[in-house]
């Protein structure tokens, strides 16, 4: 048993409606309580789908457990099929529904239905989302691809976009028009937008592109055993992770391949002068695996920031983000803990977090700014406009993302210089952005776990002496966080009882950099 | 006199009920936290479910807020199920260590979910065992919010009914109010029933365990929200009696709920006059203005939160509007059979939910407003539907007088959007 507050991703069911949700002519029988409906939401809401996931409930209550819960679930099927007229159909349990066994696999092999059902066995005491899409993906492509010749032109298949997916509508875009760059026909996108039928395609393609692992990669890796497709290693988020992923195309379908560069704009605007307060700028980085491993290089070779802190919450990509963060020379930070990542970014006081929804709920409590760069994401992440995250476009919306939550160049120096101004003060937050205000020392709830933590006193006792004090209000909000813990930590180091103005110059001077 | 008129046709009480079972697309009990750990400022709601639990916490209250909340999931692991001796040695751990972090919690609430009941963790014992432990600065409660035995709006009526047990003893002539409401609208509820002379006045629940909220023989009781069916029971197996009232939607029903309420306390005919004349002729100019766009408009209810019945007699009869069904998850005669007088005879009145059919026939009546899910609202948008989430309904203030036009407001701003916009491309 584990307490919860917040949960980075959801049960492994849920994965699998991200992936029934996605494709088209498929439909998912779901043995689960009424109250699993919720999911619903997540992409009628938070994605804004037009249409109901087409996913079909049993339903059950506590008067069927006793009675006939698998003739329920049989109903179900045949309602569903007789009703959406799906080219195939995916079975499986919720959490609940796994309790009290009743094989839904089983249960709809016995029905005779004329269409493939494929069966799903997700353990949900065990797994979580990312496992279930990328496990409801690959039992699909297993039962459904089919042996036959490649495309007479080079083509490629793109693997792993979903529904609820990070970008992935503008991705696969940006994607498709980068590969037709470079010669590459796309055959099938999957799971978004693929039929049951456009599955059985898949092995035409001479090879295909993983956009993203934490869903597609058992997939991926089947198609290449199996149907002898290679598929690409590298996700091409960022300007250095494009080009390579350009040679990585290039040595699959073993051709040299030049590309017009003329849209990318992100290497000058991260190289003139405006972006010169970027430098060295502290950022922590968490989300999902993928995302960070590539906004980590994105950080440091990109906008010149400095990596303070790498961690993503889903454990299947646990051993590469280790190895990244030892290249980095920082800890990796492992977990789905919500908490956690917050008592981790409280004690590294980065200038700046690229995170999921979590993170970005954390840099408000702590008045630290929050680029969003990863999934789980709120309504607001999924924007109208065209804002894909891969290819050169992707580079240039990232670049925008990074900027907008800072404060500006000169914008930084003004605020040191007239702090006291009653209309561009340092409490107002960036200018550009209405009505925010970074909240250091308040909770609307009234109270929560992280405060108590934050709430402790300084240990060994040192005290602030009201002239230290009154200055370190004088200091920028957007560094006084760093500047208060840089001086205690100094003030310890020395063996110091009292923090003056001198403890805070000096502290100042110590770390200056 | 100012009784409400019933329908000249009949009204709905006796109206021939279509119950369906089907998929039902309703939340779980369990979303009821998201208001209830507002409401009580001293309480924690402790789910013992699983990860699906914490992620419908998550997603429902997410869609509208991102808050510290005073609510987690203790979530069931692979370990968990293997052996139940050991998830109450778990249960007990995660409690005290919660308890420690948040010396602020005095009253904890263990909320069954359906794996837990399916499992079948005693929660009723763990909560015993876990008063024990935690006396007497912590009062631990269990309740059920799963969704094999609770519908959305059940779970605050499964909390409130847990709390019923252990409220203290009165003897003494009290009104109890019953139903978690905006503390705006509680004060205000508050201030109307004092100038009644109505008193003295407890509230279940009350923001705070300290408060004096006391349960006996001379006890009458008055429910705000519509969902409280296990709650009314318990409160009458302690002996008291409820005043059987329309709910305090729009000017009419809340007329004739604190009608009833003064009835029943002696209050003269001039003092009620007095008090109710000013906020009544307010909420019937606001109601006015804001159900212009209602006015001569169908509605179609698909059940949710069991407000749906006295909503459409509020639309019908103040708004009006025609109802063309009115789902509910459950009807309850006590509870809604005085609105169900006032509705006028007409819509289908259905409880239960096969939700594909119940589509079909709001596809077939083509309502110029449907209310309905989250699930459902953007896809009937999609076919050019109107709707209006029925969640946002328990989530604002729409009670009482003050609220009446805001209440009116809430429905006709969906058709007000639609005819603001001006998106359609040129033919």
């Amino acid at each position: 048993m584990k307490l919860t507050v917040w949960t980075y991703e959801g049960p492994p069911h849920v994965g699998a409606m991200r992936v029934a949700t996605a494709m088209r002519g498929l439909h998912y029988v779901l043995h689960a309580p009424q109250g699993d409906t919720y999911a619903d939401l997540l992409f009628t809401m938070i994605e804004r789908r037009d249409h109901r996931p087409p996913v079909s409930y049993t339903t059950f209550q506590a008067r069927d457990l006793g009675s006939d819960t698998a003739t329920l679930f049989k109903t179900s099927c045949q309602d569903a099929v007789e009703r959406f007229d799906p080219q195939a159909i995916i079975v499986g349990a919720s959490c609940t529904a796994e309790l009290i066994q009743d094989d839904p696999a089983g249960l709809a092999e016995t029905m005779g239905l004329s269409i493939p059902v494929i069966p799903l066995e997700l353990p949900s005491y065990q797994r979580k989302e990312n496992f279930g899409a990328d496990e409801t993906f690959y039992q699909i492509v297993k039962h459904l691809a089919r042996p036959q010749d490649r495309t007479a032109r080079v083509t490629c298949n793109i693997l792993g976009p979903t529904a609820l997916g990070f970008r992935h509508r503008d991705d696969v875009e940006e994607l498709t028009g980068l590969l037709s760059d470079l010669g590459v026909n796309v055959n099938v996108v999957a799971p978004l937008g693929a039929t049951p039928d456009d599955i059985s395609r898949l092995p035409a393609a001479h090879f295909n592109v993983l956009l993203s692992p934490e869903t597609g990669e058992t997939a991926a890796r089947w198609l290449e055993k199996n149907h002898d497709q290679p598929h690409t290693k590298i996700v091409p988020i960022g300007v250095g992770a494009t080009r390579d992923f350009i040679a990585e195309v290039g040595d699959i379908i073993q051709k040299p391949l030049l590309i017009d560069e003329s849209r990318l704009r992100m290497p000058w605007w991260s190289r003139s002068v405006d972006s010169t307060y970027l430098t060295g700028k502290r950022v922590f980085l968490f989300g999902d695996g993928t995302h960070v491993a590539a906004h980590a290089r994105i950080a440091r070779d990109e906008m010149g920031f400095e990596v303070v802190g790498i961690g993503c919450y889903n454990r299947e990509m646990a051993r590469p983000i280790r190895a990244l963060a030892k290249d980095y020379g920082v800890e990796a930070l492992i977990t789905d803990d919500y908490l956690e990542v917050e008592a981790a970014i409280e004690a590294l006081s980065p200038e700046m977090i690229l995170g999921t929804q979590m993170e970005r709920h954390i840099g408000k409590r702590l008045g630290i700014p929050c680029a969003v760069i990863s999934a789980p994401v709120h309504v607001q992440d999924y924007p109208a406009r065209y804002s894909p995250q891969v290819g050169f476009e992707g580079a240039n919306v990232i670049f925008d993302t990074l900027i907008h939550p800072l404060v500006m160049g000169l914008e930084e120096h003004l605020l040191t210089m007239f702090r006291d101004d009653f209309e561009f003060h340092d409490a107002a937050g960036p200018s550009h952005h209405g009505g925010h205000s970074p909240l250091m020392d308040q909770d609307a709830s009234g109270g929560s776990f992280s405060a108590k933590m934050k709430d402790e006193p300084l240990p060994d006792n040192v005290v602030w002496l009201s002239d230290a004090e009154r200055e370190l209000k004088k200091i920028p909000f957007f560094v006084r966080g760093k500047a208060r813990r840089n001086t205690e930590t100094f003030a310890l180091e020395k063996g110091l009882q009292e923090i003056s103005l001198n403890t805070l110059y000096e502290a100042k001077a110590h770390y200056a950099r | 006199m100012n009784a409400p008129m019933p329908p000249t046709n009949g009204g709905c009480r006796n109206a021939p009920v279509l119950k369906e079972r089907g998929q039902r697309e309703v939340f779980c009990g369990l979303t009821g936290i998201i208001w209830l750990h507002r409401k009580m400022q001293d309480a924690f709601f402790l789910v013992v479910g699983s990860r699906t639990c914490a992620h419908l916490l998550q997603s429902a209250a997410g869609v509208m807020i991102f808050a510290e909340p005073r609510f987690g999931t203790a979530i069931l692991e692979e370990s968990d199920l293997a052996g139940l001796a050991d998830a109450h040695d778990e249960l007990d751990r995660e409690v005290a260590r919660l308890l420690e972090r948040r010396p602020d919690i005095r009253q904890l609430f263990l909320v069954g979910s359906c794996p837990s009941e399916v499992i079948k963790i005693d929660l009723a014992r763990a909560a015993e065992r876990l008063s024990q432990v935690h006396a007497p600065h912590v009062r631990v409660l269990n309740y059920s919010g799963s969704g094999i035995e609770t519908t959305f709006t059940q779970g605050e009526d499964a909390c409130l009914a847990s709390m019923v047990p252990v409220l203290k003893d009165t003897t003494a002539r009290e009104l109890l109010v019953v139903g978690a409401l905006p503390d705006v609208v509680e004060d205000q509820m508050m201030s109307l029933l004092d100038d009644l002379g109505v008193g003295p006045v407890r509230l279940l629940p009350a923001r705070r365990i300290d408060e004096t909220t006391a349960v006996g023989s001379n006890t009458v009781f008055a429910l705000t929200q519509p969902f409280l069916g296990d709650t009314h029971a318990a409160l009458e197996r302690r002996g008291a009696r409820h005043i059987a009232a329309p709910f305090p939607f729009g000017d009419e029903g809340t007329t004739a709920w604190l009608r009833a309420v003064a009835t029943e306390f002696g209050v003269s005919e001039a003092t009620f006059e007095a008090v109710t004349a000013a906020p009544r002729a307010r909420a019937r100019k606001a109601i006015t203005q804001a159900s212009e766009a209602l006015r001569g408009k169908s509605v179609f209810f698909f059940p949710d939160s069991q407000l749906e019945i006295p909503l459409a007699r509020f639309l019908t009869r103040e708004c009006g509007m025609t109802a063309v069904e009115v789902g509910s998850p459950y009807i309850h005669d006590a509870l809604h059979g005085p609105d169900l007088d006032l509705l006028p005879a007409g819509p289908q009145i259905s409880e239960g939910q096969d939700v594909d059919k119940q589509l079909a026939r709001a596809r077939a009546a083509r309502p110029d407003l449907t209310v309905c899910g989250l699930g459902l609202a953007n896809p009937l948008e999609a076919e050019g539907l109107s709707t209006k989430w029925a969640i946002e309904l328990v989530f604002t203030p729409v009670h009482f007088y003050e609220q009446a036009g805001d209440l009116a407001g809430l429905f006709s701003r969906p058709l007000r959007r639609k005819s603001v916009l001006q998106l359609e491309a040129a033919e």
